[in-house]
């Protein structure tokens, strides 16, 4: 369907005004038809529009590209069109210069056209990343028919394509090359997909769907640059050094409004043309429309908000205005079989609420965001078919009070009459109703489990499993114990938090029977009521998924406090204390000179002796750490892990080797004891000491373990504190080699880590379990203890790799830096301005 | 080339979930932070209880928790949350261009403060 001459338009009556569009895409086509519809005869119309042929939903080459739809399909205007309606079409000769002083454009044929009024409607240009290889042929974008018949030629000859960018535009361009055979990979900057529609949970279900359908999806993945091969493209290199093969990469990373004409004719610009709310521009004979506009601030790339703005522009041009006052956008994803809805603003803000539902067996996650009473914002995902009614709630500023407690079920129910009282609704149930989806319980059958006396939320999943799997249905369980016992109800075991209805040993149990792998869909599966959960539930998921699964879990560095994530202890005036580690408490002077010249070279305010027998280096800045640790790892010393919920230190007496009343070597076995246990993660931090003799000088039993040496061997203590509430050890088990002694310790550790709650230290933990049940979880079996200590030291193996050596070596060296900079300039001009991050 | 705003860093310089830190001559660190959501928000560098650096907070929903003392702070108004009463200036802020830009006016009532 190409049109390479124009199309001749029938001789206009020289009373007419003459109007002359620039653009003839959907926006400059879809002014033309509102103004035709308001002043069918006032214009003489020339349409130029840079591509050969007529105008065409643009919307839709996504399903041109998959296959589901032709050109054919797609065009809006045909030529019949520009004839019937008297339009001159210049397709294929764009116009390249406005002469605004004598009303006249000039195309790049050099045809003149003068005008009364003008319409710019240029629209965006495809963002091309600046990297090294853009220009190769087989790198494309995705914004107009020839770049769809590049993709398709390609697809017809190549196997191999990367997308580059995870937003709406990449992800259908994914999408509709995965139909056509192509092993797709998205490379997606952003930690997770269409991060602007999308929050967090709905991406992760977005990521695992695609996956799903064979498409590889890096998140989190920079590209450095596209690797030539053979005079074409040949893969993509990632920052990180990732190299992936590929025949066809397409760019779909943003788009920009086309400005460029309008800013060399002298028109205000700034990110796009300044329109105001007739669609005028700074100068009076010139309108503007489109994603090529500025208005109030925003520029749109959404179809929606241009229709509105053309209907406002014809009412402006035949004098009545009506005004364009921006839009509230919503968007779908044009993937098939994949219902993603998303309108407003989600991001949260000051009084806003969120309403959350999630229903993992049916994969479906809502969120609508409720501020004074009105939906500010909506994102669905599995389940869109209230997207529009949510919208039109959000669009019309309704008061939505009324129907609150039953908006996330959407329309049909909270129009169902049960919006005054869902007491009321739940008691309106039969008996036969299901309440719990996962595990099939009726009504009836909850009803019968709490009459026959569970009389908590626990008591009834432990008796009749309702809300043991997913949770989703905990609501419905509360209100049915409220109406059947009234005051009677108790609480149940302390959740984690307010995020979730579950207790630490639910989640952890569920975390390893169902083999959940992100944070994010622990948090979909187990239904938590807040997008991205707090500050208490978000470090124990990290710890929890990184415990069950050694090696593979890769840790959230935002889940993490900041102790943790900066390997230093923070400290009251924002800068942090240095703890190298010193096996046993045991330094020497090479050791100790390299410790001093790090307190001079860095100028640390302090060095201080520990009580854990290390020495404590405070006042590093965190721009100095990094270079602070590559002093220390190159006099031999890592990580102290002073800062973690992890073993912290073995505190040793001199023993045998020195002290005369000392049993065995307790330095010995302090070293070993440290050797094989620094570097785990725990729920909490963890200490240790081994003492010579009973006179106990490390202070052994006062520890999480702790080892006092006797002649016949070695007593083994657990569960002691000497913080706020001191308590004593209580003693496990009596051995009489160093090497039980060691793998007695690894299997205690790994129960600790196994079984008690982020932040419970081993004595609160060993007081709630009881002595006998550590006892029966290491002894009874015979094999226990091997065991556990096995799964001890293969997750050891991925821990004892030194976090300082890591970061000396520039691993996350954002977290050490500054973004920016702002300094004050010169005198002269007095005015502040942004520099560069140093290096 | 607009007066008003300075611009600061790119868009991809801070994670979701996280913050970065800008020094300011002659004034209070400010810190950027971008939600999960993918907000972003700049407040001073400081917690209005004892001073703790914000930026190294967790970040959840549209607030962060001061790594000194888990006081909780609204990115969007710098208030306290929940029992705790206090506030920390928020600079505007604005993404465009693929960077992130603070009112310089802003800077400049906090360089003089």
């Amino acid at each position: 369907m190409n049109l390479q001459t124009s199309i001749p338009a029938p001789r206009h009556a020289d009373a007419k005004e003459r109007l002359v569009v620039i653009g003839n895409g959907m926006a400059g086509c879809r002014a033309v038809e509102e103004i035709l519809a308001l002043e069918p005869d006032r214009w003489a119309i020339t349409i130029f529009g840079a591509e050969p042929r007529v105008n065409y939903n643009r919307i839709m080459l996504s399903p041109v590209l998959a296959g589901e739809k032709s050109f054919d399909e797609i065009v809006i205007n045909t030529a019949q069109w520009y004839a019937d309606n008297g339009i001159t079409l210049v397709s294929g000769d764009p116009v390249v210069h406005i002469d605004r002083a004598a009303q006249q454009v000039v195309s790049r044929g050099g045809r003149i056209e003068s005008y009364d009024r003008l319409l710019i409607a240029t629209g965006s240009d495809p963002f091309v990343i600046p990297v090294p290889g853009k220009d190769l042929p087989g790198v494309v974008t995705f914004r107009d028919l020839d770049d769809v018949e590049t993709m398709l030629a390609a697809a017809e000859t190549s196997s191999r394509a990367v997308v580059i960018g995870g937003g709406l535009l990449g992800l259908e361009a994914a999408h509709g090359l995965s139909l056509r055979g192509m092993a797709v990979t998205v490379v997606h900057l952003m930690p997770t997909l269409m991060e602007r529609q999308l929050d967090e949970a709905a991406g992760y279900l977005l990521k695992s769907e695609l996956e799903g359908r064979g498409m590889t999806i890096l998140t989190g993945a920079d590209t450095a640059e596209i690797i030539e091969q053979d005079g074409r493209v040949g893969g993509v290199r990632l920052k990180d050094g990732t190299e992936i093969p590929a025949d066809l990469v397409v760019m779909a990373v943003g788009i920009r409004p086309n400005t460029a004409l309008a800013k060399a004719s002298g028109l205000e610009v700034e990110r796009g043309i300044i329109v105001d709310d007739d669609m005028v521009t700074s100068d009076p004979a010139i309108l503007a429309v489109g994603e090529c506009v500025q208005h109030r601030g925003a520029c749109y790339g959404l179809v929606a908000p241009i229709w509105e703005m053309c209907r406002a522009l014809a009412a402006g041009l035949a004098a009545s205005p009506r005004g364009y006052e921006g839009s509230v956008t919503s968007t779908k994803l044009k993937v098939s079989g994949v219902d993603v809805f998303s309108a407003g603003d989600f991001s949260g803000g000051e009084g806003c609420e969120d309403i959350v539902l999630r229903d993992a067996a049916r994969g479906i996650y809502k969120r609508v965001v409720v501020k004074d009473d009105r939906i500010v914002g909506a994102v669905l995902y599995g389940d869109t078919q209230d997207g529009n009614w949510y919208f039109d709630l959000l669009r019309q500023q309704q008061d939505v009070s009324d129907v609150r407690e039953a908006l996330i079920f959407g329309q049909a129910f909270a129009a169902g009459g049960a919006l005054a009282d869902p007491n009321a609704a739940v008691a309106a149930l039969s008996d036969d109703a299901e309440i719990c989806g996962c595990n099939g319980v009726s009504k009836g059958k909850v009803v019968a489990c709490i009459t026959g006396g569970a009389a908590s939320l626990d008591a009834v999943r432990a008796g009749c499993k309702a809300s043991a799997s997913c949770g989703s249905c905990t609501d419905l369980v509360e209100r049915l114990l409220a109406l059947t016992l009234g005051d009677g109800v108790e609480e149940s075991a302390k959740t984690i938090c307010g995020c979730t209805s579950f207790g630490h040993d639910d989640v952890r149990r569920a975390i390893v029977e169902r083999g959940f792998r992100s944070i994010p869909e622990v948090m979909q599966e187990l239904h938590w009521s807040t997008p991205d959960g707090c500050s208490k539930c978000r470090p124990a998921l990290n710890y929890y998924l990184l415990c069950a699964l050694p090696g593979e879990y890769v840790d959230d560095q935002k889940s993490r406090f900041v102790n943790e994530r900066m390997h230093a202890n923070i400290q009251k005036d924002g800068t942090y204390s240095v703890v190298p580690r010193m096996w046993g408490g045991i330094t020497n002077p090479r050791e100790l000179r390299a410790i001093a010249d790090v307190v001079e070279k860095y100028d640390a305010r302090m060095v201080k002796v520990t009580g854990g027998q290390r020495l404590d280096i405070f006042g590093i800045r965190k721009e100095d750490l990094p270079a602070v640790w590559a002093d220390l790892n190159a006099a031999g010393m890592v990580s102290g892990h002073a800062y973690g919920k992890s073993l912290r230190t073995v505190k040793t007496c001199v023993g045998s080797e020195w002290c005369r009343f000392g049993t065995q070597d307790s330095t010995g076995l302090g070293v070993k004891l440290e050797q094989m246990s620094w570097g785990s993660w725990m729920p909490h931090k963890f200490k240790m000491a081994v003492s010579g003799c009973p006179r106990n000088c490390a202070e052994a039993t006062i520890k999480d373990f702790g080892v006092v040496c006797v002649d016949s061997g070695y007593e083994l203590h657990i569960g002691g504190n000497g913080g706020i509430k001191v308590r004593a050890t209580d003693l496990l088990i009596r051995v009489a080699t160093e090497e039980e002694a060691l793998e007695h310790c690894a299997a205690f550790v790994q129960l600790y880590r196994e079984d008690a709650w982020y932040l419970e230290r081993t004595a609160p933990w060993l007081e709630r379990k009881g002595l006998d049940w550590i006892k029966a979880q290491l002894y009874d079996d015979p094999g226990a203890v091997k065991a556990l200590a096995a799964r001890f030291y293969y997750s050891q193996q991925f821990m004892q790799d030194d976090p300082w050596a890591q970061r000396a070596a520039g691993d996350r060296a954002d977290l050490h830096s500054h973004v920016g900079r702002i300094t004050a300039g010169p005198p002269a001009d007095g005015l502040l301005k942004a520099m560069e991050p140093a290096e | 080339m607009s007066a008003d705003w300075v611009s600061v860093c790119a868009v991809g310089a801070i994670e979701p979930g996280m913050a970065g830190t800008v020094p300011v001559e002659g004034a209070e660190e400010i810190a950027i932070f971008q939600t999960i959501g993918g907000a972003f928000y700049a407040l001073v560098n400081k917690c209005p209880h004892k001073g703790g650096p914000l930026s190294q907070g967790i970040v959840h929903g549209d607030s962060v928790s001061c790594p000194l003392h888990n006081w909780r702070i609204s990115l969007q108004s710098g208030e306290a949350l929940g029992e705790d009463k206090g506030c920390t200036p928020t600079i505007p802020l604005k993404v465009e261009d693929g960077m992130i830009w603070l009112d310089r006016a802003a800077i400049m009532a906090r360089a003089e403060a």
